[in-house]
């Protein structure tokens, strides 16, 4: 932990490669874990609903055992010494969350997302499986910072020139797919701040002028920081996405405090998000009815127009209590149109209760540690920020959206990772976890003893 | 930079740590809150999600439940919805309940805690027990009898068990099915507006929720007042009493339908109705003993529940001696139920001790396991029974010569009294035809039914002879499906 303890540890342990256990048997094992829950979630809903076992649960175990096995015989391959975690958590938090829509889908007829979820699912395992093959060693993308950014940029700003849905400007139809752009951005921007933080935090740390008792670093170094924040508000502003813009700025407050180790700047980043939140709160009504709604979400129903979206997901969660209704018979479809995507948690809330809950939000916790781990046990700043960046892309879009859909924060336009029905969503968190794989790999293979990946 | 990626981790694992504090909050600190808000659908929709227990009349079920497959599930069916309708109420998605289906909803939803062998278990799943079932007092030949009587008039018949207070037949006509109102669709909207808008009023509850000037019938209570009170010691002691009568401090004179009532015995004056003898009889009880007599028997009281709540029936006690006096004959401001004047007959037939009227017998888990008792509650002596001897003794001469000959039975010890109650703006409605009995068969140890009937558009309007003519028929079948005769 201190200085003078990792001295020791290095005197005492030499500074060699140290082979670390591969794990890919507990990897195996925890993946037909998974496919089983998930295969029995489905079968629970069915038996639920109808009494009998889905028809489908031997093709949806298959079907998913397939996956699996391909991503796992991907990691045996091109990244034996991967940490045997996020695969399995990725399967089981994407296999759940087929079967909540599975299950939501039984309440709409009309409208089944399950197989369009599982086609993106298996473009998501794909794209995992292709990182994980092509992708020899993460610090070639440090190279492609910068066609990352403008890639990034583009991709934000594409939204812009389609027609908005549901009040947010983030959708772009293409051929009857509907894809969400900013998903695919945020991946590329943690390359970029990742590499852009990795070659410049000497000067963001030490530079500048110093003022009472905080050191104010150069204008040169504050210009990107004062760019990223202009267009997090920029995304607010014109694409209505509040979650996107929060998530944005965050990962890069993040991601500054550790490459400079300096705390102003997460007080900083903080007046920063403030000032931007209120301005966008006050001038863009959008943002404004998602705040007012935070604040009073039972406002509508004291003034006779029925309950909102929110209020019908707090009614869903506390109808859940501590064990839940059980998968199938919970009644969250009454949250109305967002039920599969922006809301699948008050679903699992619901179904699942506290105690189901607990364990997603604990799952994702353990992917967001075995994100910092490997980040810990990297030695060189690229890999080590990209971990870092990666795992605080998905804690903060789960505290983001789960945070929004329990009253915790204001309500945010934000897919649920792996869970909510999204095809840009899923691919992304899968790449996501490929990343994590790759660079745990690295991460392990070098071991040198000092810090446990 | 570990140190910072540590610190990084640990707000992560603040911000997870903030989540599930704050799902703990709404889902265990404010969830019966939350699932308390009249704007949450899961209570109605939970309510109808499984199918509803019954209401039971002589074993067999009344009601019923229909799975349609929509978000509020389950629907009320109803067998003889009309004939059970003042008992059963209706169980609608869209309009609530009433009568049984209301009072006893937590049993057939299966909300009682009763229900719940586990309550704690219950509260950690929150499951909802199989709905139990409700067991009536009815007699369903009685309660056919009295809805065939009545055959579409308006009025209504109430019968009770004198010795128990079970209520063996609720009727009100005209009626309405209950069925219509079942469930959530355009049809039962539409029943609901044609039926509150009919000029009929089936959905009134005319025996237990439509109070009527009780006419002629009410002279058995001022009877009993002045036989408790000592007014009266012979029955067949000429009173003095003219006709007409002039009411005091009044220049009115109040008639009576038939001749001979001047000076005549209460025997002979309550077998021909004398309007006179009574309204006379009624001043020289004097308010105090009259009012005593008609709260002990159940007028005045608004708390009656069987277990849904009665109209109160009423006894105007702040009134001068006039308005005594046509109180005593059952006109003024003396209103009564069907079910009150049943009650009145009751007391009378059971020597004297009034039971509280119940409907349901008990309540039993789906499978027939009882859950509670009876709905008897101890009786209480309203009158001396020596008075209750000498009115029942009364009511069997109307029956056998008097104004109440077509209630009679053979074999059967009947005894009655008519009524017919002027009412309207200057008495020009049609009157209430009246007739309240009750029945003891030979080999019985004691009455077995007190029976009330009221018919609203009576056939004659020329005094008893409605009562006698309309009403005591109907009697006389109801009483006739209780005692076998």
């Amino acid at each position: 932990m201190t200085k003078a303890g990792s001295t020791l540890a290095a005197a005492t342990v030499p500074a060699r490669a140290v082979r670390l256990p591969r794990r890919r048997g507990i990897e195996l094992s925890l993946l037909v874990l998974a496919v089983l829950l998930s295969v029995y979630g489905y079968c629970a809903v069915g038996l639920a609903r109808s009494g009998t076992v889905p028809p489908g649960a031997v093709g949806y175990g298959a079907g998913l055992g397939v996956l699996a096995l391909f991503a796992h015989i991907a990691v045996r391959i091109r990244a034996p010494y991967a940490d045997p975690l996020p695969l399995p958590i990725g399967v089981l938090l994407n296999g759940l969350g087929l079967v909540l829509i599975y299950r939501l889908d039984l309440e709409t007829p009309g409208d089944r997302a399950a197989p369009t979820q599982l086609v993106w699912s298996t473009l998501g395992v794909g794209l995992f499986i292709g990182v994980v093959l092509v992708l020899r060693d993460h610090r070639v993308l440090q190279r492609y910072a910068y066609v990352c950014v403008v890639a990034a940029l583009v991709l934000l700003a594409l939204p812009i020139l389609f027609p908005a849905v549901n009040g947010a400007r983030i959708w772009i139809r293409v051929a009857g797919f509907s894809i969400q752009p900013g998903e695919f951005a945020k991946v590329l921007l943690a390359v970029f701040f990742a590499a852009y933080l990795a070659a410049n935090r000497s000067a963001l740390a030490y530079t500048g002028r110093r003022l009472w008792r905080l050191q104010f670093p150069t204008g040169r170094v504050l210009g990107p920081i004062l760019t990223i924040w202009l267009v997090s508000v920029g995304v607010l502003v014109l694409e209505r996405d509040l979650g996107t813009s929060l998530l944005f700025f965050g990962l890069f407050v993040v991601l500054l405090y550790v490459a400079t180790g300096r705390t102003g700047w997460i007080a900083v980043g903080l007046l920063l998000a403030v000032l931007g939140a209120v301005a966008v709160g006050r001038l863009e009504p959008h943002v404004g009815g998602r705040i007012e709604d935070w604040l009073h979400p039972f406002a509508t129903i004291e003034a006779g127009r029925g309950p909102n979206q929110l209020a019908q997901s707090l009614f869903a969660f506390a109808a859940g209590g501590m064990l839940g209704t059980g998968l199938g018979l919970g009644h969250s479809i009454l949250i109305g149109f967002a039920t599969k995507s922006d809301f699948i948690l008050a679903t699992a809330g619901e179904e699942l209760g506290l105690a189901g809950l607990a364990a997603i939000v604990l799952l994702y916790a353990l992917l967001v540690e075995r994100g910092y781990r490997a980040g810990l046990a990297l030695r060189e700043p690229f890999g080590r920020l990209l971990a870092v960046g990666l795992a605080s892309i998905v804690a903060l879009q789960v505290f983001v959206i789960a945070g929004g859909v329990t009253g915790l924060i204001p309500l945010t336009g934000m897919a649920m990772p792996f869970l909510a029905q999204g095809g840009s969503s899923v691919v992304t968190n899968w790449a996501i976890v490929a990343l994590l794989v790759r660079v745990s790999d690295s991460a392990r293979s070098q071991y040198d003893g000092r810090e446990a990946p | 930079m570990a140190r910072y990626i540590r610190h990084a981790c640990a707000f992560c694992a603040l911000l997870l740590a903030a989540l599930l504090a704050n799902a703990a909050r709404v889902q265990v600190v404010q969830s019966r809150e939350y699932d308390g808000n009249p704007a949450n659908r899961r209570g109605t929709i939970a309510r109808y999600q499984q199918p509803r227990g019954d209401i039971l009349v002589d074993g067999r079920p009344v009601t019923g439940s229909v799975d349609t497959g929509e978000q509020l599930r389950y629907e009320r069916t109803y067998a003889d919805g009309p004939l059970y309708a003042p008992v059963t109420g209706f169980s609608s998605q869209k309009y609530g309940t009433t009568f049984l289906e209301h009072t006893e909803d937590g049993v057939l939803s299966g909300t009682d805690p009763l229900l719940a062998p586990l309550p704690l278990w219950r509260d950690v799943t929150r499951g909802r027990a199989a709905g139990g079932d409700v067991v009536t007092t009815l007699d369903r030949r009685a309660q056919e009898a009295a809805y065939r009587g009545l055959s579409g008039r308006k009025g209504a018949v109430a019968a009770v068990e004198p010795a128990t207070g079970r209520i063996l037949a609720l009727v009100t006509s005209p009626s309405y099915d209950p069925a219509e109102l079942s469930g959530n669709n355009e049809a039962v909207t539409a029943a609901w507006a044609r039926l509150n808008d009919d000029p009929e009023k089936p959905m009134l509850n005319r025996a237990v929720r439509q109070t009527y000037p009780p006419g002629s019938t009410f002279k058995v209570v001022t009877a009993a007042a002045a036989l408790d009170a000592g007014v009266v010691t012979d029955l067949d002691e000429r009173t003095d009493s003219p006709d007409p009568y002039r009411l005091p401090g009044t220049t009115t004179r109040l008639t009576n339908e038939g001749d001979g009532c001047a000076d005549a015995s209460v025997r002979d004056a309550f077998e021909w109705s004398c309007n006179t003898v009574f309204a006379k009889l009624g001043v020289d009880v004097g308010v105090r003993d009259m009012g005593a007599m008609a709260q002990a028997l159940g007028f005045n009281d608004s708390e009656v529940r069987i277990p849904f709540s009665v109209a109160p029936s009423t006894f105007d006690t702040s009134v001068d001696r006039a308005q005594l006096a046509l109180s005593s004959i059952g006109q003024y401001n003396t209103r009564a139920t069907p079910l009150q004047m049943a009650m009145v007959a009751a007391a009378v037939a059971d020597g004297g001790v009034l039971r509280p009227p119940y409907l349901v017998e008990r309540t039993t888990r789906h499978g027939g396991e009882p859950l509670s008792g009876s709905g008897a509650r101890p009786g209480r002596q309203v009158m001396r029974p020596a008075t209750a001897a000498r009115l029942a003794e009364l009511m069997a001469g109307v029956v056998r010569e008097g104004t109440g000959t077509n209630a009679a039975l053979p074999g059967v010890l009947v005894g009655g009294k008519t009524g017919t109650a002027q009412h309207g703006v200057g008495n020009t409605g049609v009157p209430y035809a009246w007739f309240v009995s009750w029945a003891k068969s030979e080999d019985a140890p004691e009455p077995q039914v007190a029976v009330a009937v009221v018919v609203e558009d009576a056939s004659a309007d020329r005094g008893e002879i409605s009562g006698n003519g309309d009403a005591a028929p109907i009697a006389r079948e109801v009483m006739r499906a209780v005692v076998g005769g």
